[in-house]
């Protein structure tokens, strides 16, 4: 019975807010003077481009707000596991709202499966145990969806693959299982780039996540184009997870981060996206990217609901030999922290080219938050991340040659009709089979790998990975808890920009903030801070150590409630308030 | 020239589940009856490795005087086929569970070939790896049918350094091997289904001059076919030499039916692996003591090397010596009892439990009782003559009741019909031992009176007749008689 009230956590984001302004009035004309901020975050954290939040003191805030009141719809679930047990909303209700919003946002295409028949059922479960005084916990009745390359027992699962189109896994991913043990309700499958090989959702067979954002008032009435051609990409490759929880058709959604895959289409759909420690969550069940730097990731509509995620899908796996036993952690994050004990390390590497200005200016005034706020904050050195993504290429796609031989249309999945001898099947199943980055980075991956180029590309990358690794250990060493970086360079791209480049230069560009931490095994969070100039969300990442999990959600949790980030408001719509609002009404209307 | 042989082993692991899944391990189940979601290669299965399968490998590799790696590491081997579905093997490339270990075998010599000759070959590492399933080609409607019940077996691989010359020593290694890992019980070791799988490397060169270029013969099922397949390809190889030929690395095929070694379709000669660690796994770690386990990890969770030393039992090397020393056996014979798979049980029941010496158990075992099972292609426990049987029937011979003639012809009858006691068939065939004087006598006199004109040549002098007499008394009483005895009466009648 963890969940505090809404109350409780917006009089706290106020408090924090209002501490802020009051230091930079002290500092004078808005100026924030931060002692241990580098010198080319201090500055321009003062300019005129500042994004700040909806409280900002700025004559012409360049990035806007929706209304104080949608901060009641943070630690949404949290308020909704409640409710439901209070009896104020059924499951089932909560079940075919969401649904019900699926089907509204279907433009987003954010969904491959909708297991609208199963997921009702469960919810009628979930209904009869809260209704019996037994629920089964926090996730109880909760609905959520699961990115489309986690195993569901006799569901669809495609990793938007011709592959793997219309294969009914006998299994259920560990994760996936965990959850439906909850008794949360499953409502969907959500689409990615295929077999998870993008940062934009938009290489997959079932073509190109909408990012929820761009159907907001504030994006349509900056569109001179209609809303078929004129919208921002989610992020990827897990930007149906994201675009689901941003468009409220789900609580929760799991994802997965093998170089940033949660991380930036939560980032840019402003939902918190947490990739755990590897090894923390079991990956059976999870169709393997990069064996190594895999890990499932938790998007929510809050901090404190990724908290209650993380507690339930940590720990030993017998199935996957990889995970760890977790650190026992507490029912809940503490509400009362002092942010004081912390050190914040800023990476002066992370000053990277082509880092936008909106950025720029919200890792500026975010870092300046936390020194205003008493956290010891620092530039710190990574010296050899610029080789990260170099060497995250190399080693993703040896990974990618070898997990992807198994797709060879014998056991499973797609089988060309070229029967001519079984080699020219491999060859005409796989060729059909694969889009072109996953045929690409076949090719990279078999090349790296063969014997007269392992030890130049293959072992060089790994050493590289080492020293990546071993940069990270030293910060946290020095004394630093977490360190604040961008998630990505800027905000979400237009599709129609977007693709101007291919896969594997978007990949490049995108994954350059988010894959040193699983070249390191790090945990790390983005939590959206405040809408850009185009109203679409900026997101900042917190990297933590190595199962500090806790601690870092305890730390992101801290930034959320200062930066007051807006709720979302799709054009056009106004079920979605009424969703929002039945709960509202109803837990005011018994509550009190 | 000589010739110069290394080995390649593949012993399945005798356990109850695969290497890296739950699913069992059976031969001859139905085709695709074991078969987990790991085995068939569902996409998101990882594998988990069975204890059970190192510890027989920390086990073969201690019998076989091999360094235990404290810590190793598995890889994938990457290739194309389709009873290996998930394109790729896992094995231990980079970092094998033991190395540097050493096999000690005999074989004999000289023209009876009763000499014991005593040699050793160096193991060079013994890797844990998967088996790959069944593919059946139906070559009529162009299919290909796949079993994957042996897919994700675990095996151990040996290598054998090309140390060995010729068939002979080959095969007594790998026979050697099979006893140690039958004793084991870390492996079935059955040639014919498919428990052991030699692969050897054969090559010639004249001693001193660098190895030559080597062919690796494959599709072997027996010890014997073996010894067959090198010594062919080892004279092939000179031949192909001696007229100016060039030997090809290739890999070549045996045909039993011929005794031939035949090129095989070969793609695997240009092939590249590609290795690249196993990232599902963490490396494999086993300790020298309980109290080298570190703290938070559980003994019994873990592989211990000092407890599988004190259960390595006792092997076969160890075994021959006792028997020489126990029971004062010829050395050729220990081998015979050791290597014939129940034939030292045996030998030793019968010896317990009859009053002859060992040394005469041990000539009923090896002529009667091997000569026969090897005639009718039997093990030793398709015997249809027990051990108890046997004792019984050697018993009899030794109180005198039977002699050893009849002794003979009663193991015959005995073979041929399992169901009779040995007393019941001697009593069937009256054959008891005719051991009254008076009757003795009488069937003598019988003999000498109708044989007049040997008497007379015996009683010129001529002594070497008498035998024929004494044959005359054996065909009389069907054996049944003791020579001495007939022989002292029959002297006395003609003298």
């Amino acid at each position: 019975m963890e969940s505090p009230t809404i109350t409780a956590s917006r009089s706290v984001s106020r408090r924090g807010e209002k501490r802020f302004h009051v230091e930079i009035s002290k500092t004078g004309g808005g100026e924030v003077v931060a002692q241990g901020l580098p010198a080319w975050l201090s500055t321009l954290s003062a300019g005129p481009a500042s994004a700040r939040g909806p409280e900002s003191a700025s004559p012409q805030p360049p990035t806007r707000a929706a209304p104080n009141t949608a901060q009641t719809c943070r630690h949404l679930h949290s308020k909704v596991s409640q409710a439901l047990r209070d009896g104020r909303v059924s499951a089932t209700e909560l079940c075919r709202k969401c649904i019900d919003q699926i089907q509204r946002t279907h433009y987003l295409n954010a969904f491959i499966t909708i297991t609208g028949e199963t997921a009702m059922e469960q919810a009628q479960r979930a209904d009869n145990r809260i209704r019996t005084g037994k629920p089964l916990g926090p996730l109880d009745g909760i609905p959520f969806s699961v990115k489309d390359n986690f195993c569901t027992e006799n569901i669809k699962t495609t990793c938007a693959s011709k592959m793997l189109k219309g294969y009914v896994p006998p299994f259920s991913a560990t994760v996936v299982q965990k959850l439906l043990d909850q008794g949360a309700v499953l409502v969907g499958k959500t689409n990615l780039d295929e077999f998870a090989m993008g940062a934009g959702s938009t290489d997959g067979v079932f073509g190109p996540v909408r990012n929820p954002w761009s159907y907001t008032t504030l994006y349509r009435e900056q569109s001179t184009e209609d809303p078929d051609s004129d919208w921002a990409i989610s992020g990827g490759s897990s930007g149906g997870s994201a675009a689901a929880v941003a468009a409220l058709s789900s609580f929760l959604a799991l994802g997965s981060d093998t170089g940033g895959s949660t991380r930036n289409p939560g980032s840019l759909c402003g939902v918190v996206a947490l990739k755990p420690t590897y090894g923390l969550l079991s990956r059976h069940g999870l169709i393997p990217l990069v064996n190594s730097m895999d890990v499932p990731g938790i998007m929510t509509r809050s901090v404190h609901d990724a908290a209650t995620v993380l507690r339930i899908l940590q720990g030993r796996d017998e199935r996957d030999s990889t995970t760890v036993q977790a650190p026992s952690t507490p029912p809940s994050l503490p509400e009362h922290f002092d942010i004081r004990d912390i050190c914040v390390g800023i990476p002066k590497e992370y000053h990277a080219p082509g880092l936008s200005t909106d950025t720029l200016a919200q890792w500026s005034r975010v870092a300046a938050m936390f020194e205003q706020a008493g956290a010891r904050v620092q530039e710190v050195s990574l010296p050899h991340t610029q080789h990260s993504i170099v060497c995250y290429h190399v080693l993703c796609c040896c990974e990618v040659a070898s997990n992807m031989a198994r797709f060879d249309g014998l056991e499973y999945g797609h089988r060309s009709t070229i029967d001519s001898s079984t080699d020219a099947m491999y060859a005409t199943t796989r060729h059909e089979g694969f889009n072109n980055v996953v045929r690409r980075r076949i090719l990279s991956g078999n090349y790296f790998l063969l014997k007269s180029n392992y030890e130049r590309y293959f072992v060089k990358a790994q050493q590289m990975r080492r020293l990546i690794t071993e940069d990270l250990k030293n910060v946290f060493r020095s004394g630093i808890d977490v360190l604040l970086t961008p998630t990505t360079l800027s905000d979400a791209a237009r599709y129609t920009d977007f693709i101007q480049e291919d896969n594997r230069t978007r990949s490049a560009q995108e994954d350059v903030f988010t894959q040193p931490v699983n070249m390191a095994g790090l945990p790390a969070v983005t939590v959206p801070t405040a809408l850009s100039r185009r109203g679409l969300p900026i997101s900042l990442q917190l990297i933590g150590q190595t199962l500090q999990d806790w601690k870092l959600l305890t730390v992101a949790h801290w930034m959320e409630q200062q930066v007051n980030f807006p709720m979302i408001h799709l054009h056009g719509d106004s079920d979605e308030r009424k969703l929002d609002r039945s709960v509202r009404e109803r837990t005011h209307t018994i509550g009190s | 020239m000589v010739g110069v042989v290394g080995l390649e082993v593949h012993a399945q692991i005798q356990s109850t589940s695969k290497l890296f899944s739950g699913s069992h391990v059976r031969f001859l189940a139905p085709p695709n009856s074991l078969v987990s979601h790991f085995d068939a290669s569902l996409p998101g299965t990882l594998p988990v490795l069975n204890r059970r399968c190192v510890e027989a490998a920390v086990l073969t590799g201690l019998a076989l005087n091999c360094t235990i790696n404290r810590k190793s590491l598995f890889d994938r081997k990457h290739y194309f086929y389709a009873d290996m579905p998930a394109g790729y093997q896992i094995t231990q490339q980079r970092v094998p569970i033991a190395v540097n270990g050493m096999l000690v075998y005999s074989h004999f010599e000289g023209r009876r070939r009763n000499q014991v000759v005593t040699k050793s070959v160096k193991i060079k590492q013994i890797q844990l790896e998967q088996d790959s399933g069944k593919s059946l080609h139906d070559d009529e409607q162009s299919q290909t049918l796949i079993d994957l019940n042996r897919a994700g077996v675990g095996l151990m691989e040996l290598v054998m350094e090309p140390e060995m010359c010729c068939g002979e020593e080959a095969a007594a290694a790998v026979r050697e091997l099979q006893l140690i890992l039958q004793a084991l019980g870390t492996c079935q070791a059955n040639m014919a289904e498919g428990q052991l799988r030699v692969d050897a490397n054969v090559s010639v060169h004249r001693p001193g001059e660098p190895l030559g270029v080597r062919t690796e013969v494959k599709n072997i099922n027996s010890v014997r076919h073996l010894a067959k397949a090198i010594d062919y390809e080892i004279q092939r190889q000179m031949e192909v030499l001696q007229s100016a030929g060039k030997v090809l690395n290739e890999t070549r095929a045996f045909d039993s039916k011929s005794g031939n070694t035949i090129p095989m379709r070969d793609k695997e000669g240009l092939q590249d692996y590609r290795f690249m660690p196993e990232p599902n796994l963490p490396p494999l770690f086993v300790y020298e003591s309980k109290a080298s386990v570190p703290a938070g990890v559980d003994p019994a969770q873990v592989v211990v090397i000092d407890r599988l030393s004190a259960q390595l039992p006792e092997l076969p090397s160890v075994k021959r010596t006792r028997l020489v020393e126990t029971y004062g056996i010829l050395q050729e014979h220990s081998f015979t009892l050791v290597n014939e798979d129940g034939l030292m049980d045996y030998f030793e029941n019968v010896v317990q439990t009859t009053k002859a010496e060992p040394r005469k158990v041990i000539g009923w075992v090896i002529k009667e009782l091997m000569g026969n099972l090897n005639s009718q292609n039997l093990k030793v426990s398709q015997s249809p003559i027990s051990p108890c049987a046997l004792a019984e029937l050697i018993n009899l011979a030794e109180s005198g009741h039977i002699s050893s003639s009849t002794a003979k012809q009663v193991f015959q009858e005995m073979w041929k019909a399992p169901e009779k006691t040995v007393g019941q068939i001697v009593k069937e065939q009256d054959l008891w031992m005719i051991n009254d004087k008076e009757e003795l006598q009488k069937i003598c006199r019988r003999i000498v009176d109708s044989h007049p004109e040997e008497v007379q040549i015996i009683r010129r002098g001529n002594k070497k007749v008498l035998n024929k007499l004494m044959g005359e008394v054996q065909r009389e009483t069907k054996g049944r008689t003791d020579p001495v005895q007939v022989r002292a009466i029959l002297e006395k009648m003609v003298s």
